[in-house]
């Protein structure tokens, strides 16, 4: 199953270039992490073949933002506990983590305007042209064609897990149950990495999620109840775009009804 | 009134698409045609140089591709149909939009009544507005990409 990376980059002067070393360091990543690659660096480690130290150093940066957020989710997210077999995968985290590396290295390479999407992940730097945000669409739970919301930013990482997609795909790793009260979960914040495992911890917590979520500084929770409503913190609710926010506190007093 | 979206031209824009990565899924998608050469991992399109059929993420005339607008190839998935929409402009991808995409049905569950004082809670609405990119959609990659290569395809006449 593979995952679609686009790059939508803005900036005019910079050579493709930027481009291909991008990819090409995403094709290295896939090379590395992926556990349906026999001879991956994580294959290898996850056989006993390889030790960390004989992988590539990236593998024990990721294992080891992958331990610091095992602790800070109570071993909700947890990479050395969900697989049937027992070996650590940590494609929860690396999805989230490749997209912020791009995006480190198109800042270090000059790009000041862009919008990286790994797969649904999505961090935005700078503008799409001049004079507008970045306007990034919350992929709706129910109609996949339709979005539940939209945000307007300049520099932002935001992620999103439901079970729409994969099913049942994300568990809680401490009692294997899938989530479902809620439906889809996004999380903004500054670091995509950290949104990214957050929106798969805080999605497989339930409602407890959102609130948790909401206590991390510096991101902010969006959640589709199963019910098919809708709860976001305030710092949330301050990215909506302008016309949505004006939309919603219609309905909220025109329509106070449930689904 | 927010006008939905329409084919945008935007010059300035490079746009590289690639399949990247294996993750657990329950399925893979099926094409219900012969698909366009895509084997996992394979870059869609790639985009390294001196490879004439790949489309150059940069502003130039010799991706090979014609512009246009050209619609993908329909892939069936387990949850549904993917189709998309492709803009070449210039020799570049400069769109990508999804003309059909799977739905699903909400789950039953078990409501918790939660209240932060932080936290607002609202009827869920659903909307085309203008967007430039989407967060969330990730199992329909495979089918996506197989729709955009099918797509870019017919771009090569």
């Amino acid at each position: 199953m593979g995952t679609v990376i686009s790059i939508d980059l803005r900036d005019a002067h910079l050579h493709d270039g930027v481009l291909d070393e991008a990819f090409a360091w995403l094709r290295q990543v896939e090379q590395r992490f992926s556990p349906f690659i026999a001879d991956s660096d994580i294959s290898r480690l996850g056989r006993g073949e390889w030790t960390l130290e004989q992988c590539h150093p990236d593998v024990a940066v990721v294992l080891s933002l992958c331990e610091d957020l095992r602790q800070a989710t109570n071993g909700v997210f947890n990479a050395w506990g969900w697989r049937a077999d027992g070996r650590v995968d940590p494609s929860g985290l690396v999805k989230g983590w490749a997209g912020e590396h791009v995006a480190e290295m198109l800042e270090r390479a000059g790009a000041a305007n862009f919008c990286i999407n790994a797969g649904g992940d999505v961090i935005v730097r700078g503008a799409p042209e001049p004079g507008r945000a970045w306007r990034i669409g919350i992929r709706h739970p129910i109609h996949a064609a339709a979005q539940a919301a939209v945000l307007e930013t300049h520099q932002l990482a935001v992620a999103t897990s439901g079970g729409y997609e994969r099913g049942d795909h994300i568990i809680d790793a401490r009692g294997g149950a899938p989530s479902r009260s809620l439906l889809s979960l996004t999380v903004a914040g500054p670091s995509l990495t950290l949104a990214d495992a957050y929106a798969t911890a805080g999605f497989a917590m339930g409602m407890a999620g959102v609130e948790w979520i909401a206590a991390q500084p510096g991101y902010e929770p969006y959640a589709v109840t199963a019910e098919g409503r809708v709860r976001y913190s305030d710092g949330f609710g301050v990215l909506l775009a302008k016309e949505e926010r004006e939309v919603s506190a219609t309905m909220e007093s025109a329509l106070p009804r449930r689904r | 009134m927010i006008p939905t979206r329409a084919a945008v031209a935007i010059v300035t824009t490079a746009i590289a698409v690639v399949l990247l990565f294996s993750f657990k899924t329950p399925a893979q998608a099926r094409p219900r045609t012969p698909a366009a050469d895509i084997s996992q991992g394979t870059a869609v399109p790639s985009p390294s140089p001196g490879d004439s059929s790949a489309p150059s993420p940069t502003p130039s005339p010799s991706s090979g591709f014609k512009d246009g607008i050209y619609t993908g190839q329909d892939v069936l998935t387990q949850f549904g149909d993917v189709q998309v929409k492709v803009t070449i402009s210039g020799g570049q991808i400069t769109d990508v939009q999804p003309l059909q995409m799977p739905f699903d049905r909400p789950r039953s569950a078990e409501i918790t009544q939660f209240a932060g004082p932080r936290l607002h809670d609202e009827v869920l609405q659903a909307q085309s507005a203008q967007i430039d990119v989407l967060s969330g959609a990730t199992y329909t990659s495979d089918a996506y990409a197989q729709s955009v290569q099918a797509a870019l395809d017919h771009a090569h006449g």
